[in-house]
């Protein structure tokens, strides 16, 4: 029981100084982004880099109160806080502000805050609470649907609000699901399914002539489908019943390919099926579509290996990025720091990544485990998308980049989302479950 | 089934998502150049600074052409906030319609760069615009030339000029579209000279377009340099006074300085007002002028091919001696039976022959030419001697596009061997068939350009200079090599003396054809008429000339279609013009001459 009483004992230091180390890198690559002549004071209130620097020390205060907690508290009021927070996510679709299309804003004087970001610990909180309860196993059915409720609630209601990017974080639940048993399978099928959605809409557009027979391209993956499984039902031929499965996988998959065409018009929105055919290069649309992307991509690769330097990148300085302090952060790093830059960044963020998957597994308590999990997953996702998008990897999905990206609400959340994590690590050895 | 192993599949997925993207970027940011490019190209725009085009001047240093201040109105449709779109319609006096297709046109072009949106605002109306502009933001103003022109003369010497099309971008690199370039005349020959060279100024602009300070302080910048100014060889007093004598009629008037073959005027008419083909005025006035019945545009002292008539006996007389198959006083009688006379003595000699103009002479004279008796057989003889005309006749400038410096200009047609051969067979033809060309008709075919250098090529004894329009160019010795490379025709001075005299004798002998040349004593004009048969109407009247006698300075042709005999149209036209070269002003005497010119309308008998 040493260090009871003691803040910071058992804290891991590993992640608070990375914390801190990214959170910096965010403050001054913010001021390189909307950096101002008039406004050269990196202190400046009026100016985004002013601003940031007040959030970051509020979300150091938020940090140091969820310290003082107790880890117990967390593990009690994890339903409590949920529920709120979903009241909340109700709250704003009602009385919430719209901005860029969004509404999922509530305007407090001249600040916005936006509670979906808060959503995510909130459910990260639940799904640990609800796993770690005695006598759950994930191979029963009715644990799958009850956790696909927890996680499957609030990402409803923010895709009420609007909110595309945000929903899909809650993606992200399928790494914590997958360590705590749910099937191998499900990733496999899921990995399969996207692949065949982006083949058949590449294909799609395209056609083939063999011997003079004109072949559209998703009727050609099809029959390629069927070579496929009728081969694999002959090699098998000797396991009972496994044709079934085998027929029944291809008429899916068929079905699949055959409804591409309408998902992409009836259930996705233009500009949505418009970014995904930027990225796979269907369609060119530089000034549309396809500006940011490029524009992106120009502004980091013309940083070449070392950069143009702290506050000398063109790109950023005149503009032709948008949304460069937030969800465009990471060009301003690439232009300015080059190569080696992003190489640190990159690298930073894998550290802290596996270092919370070393955290998590530690833990002799499941909540904290699946806790653990669920911080390391939606970081993760959020680095996925972000970073993934300003290199032409991803499709242009607004989310941010964490710890770095300009915005109270998402700091706070993120702040939050990892410092209960590391109440809970340092608390680990007082608990027994 | 043991779940903590699937620690590491997590971790390694995260970990292979960062590899990806670490070598995603190494690849983007050190490998690949292109970006770097694009990034350059995004933050660096070149800003065109447009020459003034060059300066045209006459030959007496009188400004002809300069340039006049017009402004486009631009605009970067990104920039422009919420107008009102009524108000700007009146300032600029476009319908609401038009205001619209043209915003959608540049926005089409580019929401991020400038394009044009009205072209060439007066200056006038600019003064008004200019205090209202800043209502209007993402509109500005640009600064560009246009063509004046003084005088509102010498609308086919000059040309226009217009902007380049798509094959003149697409094949002469240095155009970029908008560009102006000279579409005809001494604009489009003299179009490298005058048109200077574009200067670029790279400024760093933000994503706006908003300019952010010079790029590398500007040491990559350069200057605009001004288009060369041009002296032509016109004499615009001149000119002005044969498009005046000219007015209401059809034809040309060339006059070139013999000793130079530098022109002093080229006048076709019907013409036009060049400043009606400026700016734009173009798309209004051009298809009004390309549609006349009188075709003001075709420019008739170069494109109009005409049977000479008879001022082409001098070149058949000059060729006959030249030959030797008649002499200085060669007689033939003045028999109508082959080809029609008026009454006239007959003429006992040559320069005689020339001052009469009798058709039968000149029957006799070719037939000479072409039938020597070289051969047994009439149609090879006739061959031959047709293939040595022809050769000799072209010598003279004839049936060849003369190298001038001018855009369109025609070679007219000398028949030859081939082209009989072809017409009526090998073997078919022979002097019989051909003799028309005797007295300048038939198939002939010659511009009056020609014609005034034929003149030029009698008053220098022998030889011409390929008549040009440019004198000096600014800042460069000398002018292109072929307008002072003498051409001879290869006939002695002795028998063009014959044909001068001759030729003296058309306008001061009894029985000369056109006494109406004479302008007074002090000036020896010679001359020959021609009446141009014509199958559709009225004949053309032609007239060549030069003066004085002894130290000629300006030969001239005269080409007056529709007007009937050369002695009674074209040869008073001619004597005026000369005097007004040589003398400056017209004498009291020749007045009631000028003033039956200037009355005269050919145009309103003509029409139907």
């Amino acid at each position: 029981m040493r260090n009871y009483r003691s803040i910071f004992g058992n804290v891991d230091w590993v992640i608070i100084l990375l914390y801190l180390l990214l959170v910096f890198i965010g403050w001054i690559n913010i001021y390189a982004a909307v950096y101002n002549e008039e406004h050269h004071s990196i202190f400046d209130i009026s100016q985004r880099y002013g601003k940031q620097l007040l959030w970051i020390g509020l979300a150091l205060i938020l940090a140091f109160i969820i310290l003082l907690f107790d880890g117990q508290f967390f593990t009690s009021f994890a339903f409590p806080i949920y529920a709120g927070m979903l009241l909340l996510l109700i709250a704003v679709l009602l009385f919430g502000t719209e901005i860029k299309g969004a509404r999922s804003w509530f305007k407090i004087g001249s600040f916005a805050i936006q509670p979906s970001e808060f959503a995510k610990f909130a459910t990260g909180l639940a799904l640990a609470k609800y796993l770690s309860t005695l006598n759950i196993k994930m191979e029963k059915v009715k644990t799958k649907l009850l956790a696909s409720v927890i996680i499957g609630l609030p990402a409803a209601l923010i895709l009420l609000q609007n909110d595309t990017g945000s929903t899909l974080v809650y993606v992200a639940f399928i790494f914590v699901l997958y360590r705590e048993g749910l099937s191998g399978n499900v990733l496999l099928v899921g990995i399969f399914t996207a692949i065949l959605f982006v083949l058949s809409l590449i294909l799609r557009i395209q056609s083939f002539n063999f011997w003079n027979v004109e072949l559209s391209g998703d009727k050609l993956l099809i029959i390629i489908l069927a070579m496929f499984a009728a081969i694999s039902i002959y090699i098998t031929k000797k396991i009972k019943k496994l044709w079934l499965i085998i027929s029944a996988i291809f008429i899916l998959s068929a079905g699949l390919v055959f409804s591409v065409d309408y998902i992409f018009e009836n259930v996705l929105s233009p500009h949505q099926s418009k970014r995904i055919n930027v990225l796979l290069g269907i369609e060119s649309d530089p000034h549309g579509a396809g500006y940011n992307v490029n524009q992106s991509l120009i502004a980091i690769g013309s940083g070449g290996s070392t950069g143009k330097g702290f506050l000398e990148g063109t790109q950023t300085k005149f503009n032709f990025v948008p949304e460069q302090s937030t969800d465009f952060i990471f060009c301003t790093i690439g232009e300015e720091w080059g190569f080696i830059g992003t190489f640190f960044l990159i690298a930073a963020y894998l550290v802290i990544f596996l270092r919370l998957l070393f955290l998590a597994e530690r833990q002799r308590s499941m909540f904290s485990r699946i806790y653990g999990y669920s911080v390391a997953s939606i970081l993760f996702f959020h680095f996925l998308i972000n970073i993934g998008m300003t290199i032409g990897l991803a499709p242009v999905i607004g989310i941010p980049l964490p710890f770095i990206s300009y915005g109270g609400s998402s700091l706070w959340s993120f702040t939050i989302l990892l410092f209960i994590f590391v109440k809970l690590d340092s608390e680990r050895l007082l608990v027994l479950r | 089934m043991n779940l903590s192993n699937r620690k590491f599949i997590v971790g390694l997925i995260f970990l292979l998502i960062g590899i990806i993207y670490i070598i995603r970027l190494f690849n983007v940011q050190v490998l690949n150049d292109k970006y770097k490019l694009d990034s350059d190209n995004n933050v660096m725009r070149e800003i065109i600074q447009y020459p003034a085009r060059g300066l045209i001047y006459d030959r007496n240093g009188e400004l002809l052409v300069y340039n006049e201040a017009a402004y486009d109105l631009m605009v970067v449709p990104k920039l422009v906030k919420e107008i009102d779109t009524l108000d700007f319609c009146k300032l600029f006096e476009i319908q609401i319609d038009e205001f619209r297709e043209k915003f959608s046109k540049a926005k089409n072009y580019s929401r991020y760069k400038p394009s044009t949106f009205l072209k060439e605002i007066s200056s006038i109306s600019y003064a008004n615009i200019q205090e209202q502009l800043f209502k209007y933001p993402g509109f500005y103003v640009q600064t560009r030339t246009l063509r004046k022109y003084p005088r509102n003369s010498a609308a086919h010497i000059l040309g226009y000029i217009g902007e380049v099309n798509q094959s003149t971008i697409d094949n002469r690199p240095y155009y970029k579209s908008g560009d102006y370039i000279g579409k005809s005349g001494l604009e489009y020959s003299y179009e490298k000279l005058l048109r200077g060279t574009r200067g670029v100024k790279r400024v760093l602009v933000d994503v706006h377009n908003r300019e952010k300070g010079s790029y590398q302080n500007g040491v990559m910048d350069t200057m605009a340099v001004t288009g060369t100014v041009i002296y032509t060889t016109i004499d615009i007093v001149l000119q002005e006074y044969g498009e005046l004598l000219l007015q209401n009629k059809k034809g040309s008037i060339v006059a070139i300085e013999p000793k130079t073959g530098e022109i002093l005027s080229l006048v076709s008419a019907p013409d036009y007002d060049p400043n009606m083909l400026v700016g734009r005025a173009v798309k209004k006035n051009y298809p009004i002028l390309s549609k006349d019945t009188l075709n003001p545009l075709f420019n008739r002292a170069i494109m109009a091919k005409y049977p000479p008539g008879s001022i082409f006996k001098t070149v058949q007389a000059m060729i006959g001696l030249q030959a030797g198959v008649i002499s200085e006083n060669s007689s033939f009688a003045c028999n109508k039976s082959f080809v029609g006379c008026h009454n006239h003595p007959t003429a006992t000699n040559v320069s005689a022959s020339v001052k009469m103009s009798c058709n039968p002479y000149y029957y006799n004279v070719f037939r000479r030419i072409i039938q020597q008796k070289r051969v047994k057989s009439i149609f090879k003889d006739s061959e031959l001697g047709l293939s040595i005309w022809s050769k000799q006749v072209k010598k003279f400038g004839f049936g060849r596009r003369l190298e001038t410096d001018f855009p369109g200009i025609k070679s007219g047609f000398v028949p030859d061997v081939p082209f009989y051969n072809k017409w009526y067979g090998e073997g078919r033809w022979a002097f019989s068939t051909i003799y028309s060309l005797s007295i300048g008709q038939g198939e002939l075919g010659v511009i009056p350009l020609q014609m005034a250098n034929l003149s030029a090529t009698i008053a220098n004894n022998g030889y011409y200079y390929v008549p040009h329009f440019i004198k000096t160019i600014d800042k460069i010795d000398g002018i292109p090599a072929i307008y002072t490379k003498k051409h001879s025709i290869e006939i002695d001075k002795k028998y063009i003396d014959i044909v001068t005299q001759g030729m003296y004798g058309v306008v001061y002998e009894p029985g000369g054809t056109a006494r109406r040349a004479r302008i007074h004593d002090s000036i020896i004009v010679c001359g020959k008429t021609g009446t141009a048969q014509n199958p559709h109407g009225e004949d053309h009247s032609v007239f060549i000339a030069f003066a004085p006698k002894d130290n000629p300075q300006i030969a001239i042709a005269v080409y007056v279609e529709n007007a009937g005999g050369g002695g009674r149209w074209a040869a008073p036209i001619a004597s005026l013009m000369i005097e007004k070269y040589l003398t400056d002003s017209i004498a009291i005497r020749n007045k009631p001459k000028e003033q039956l010119i200037l009355e005269t309308n050919f145009l309103a008998a003509g029409k139907p």
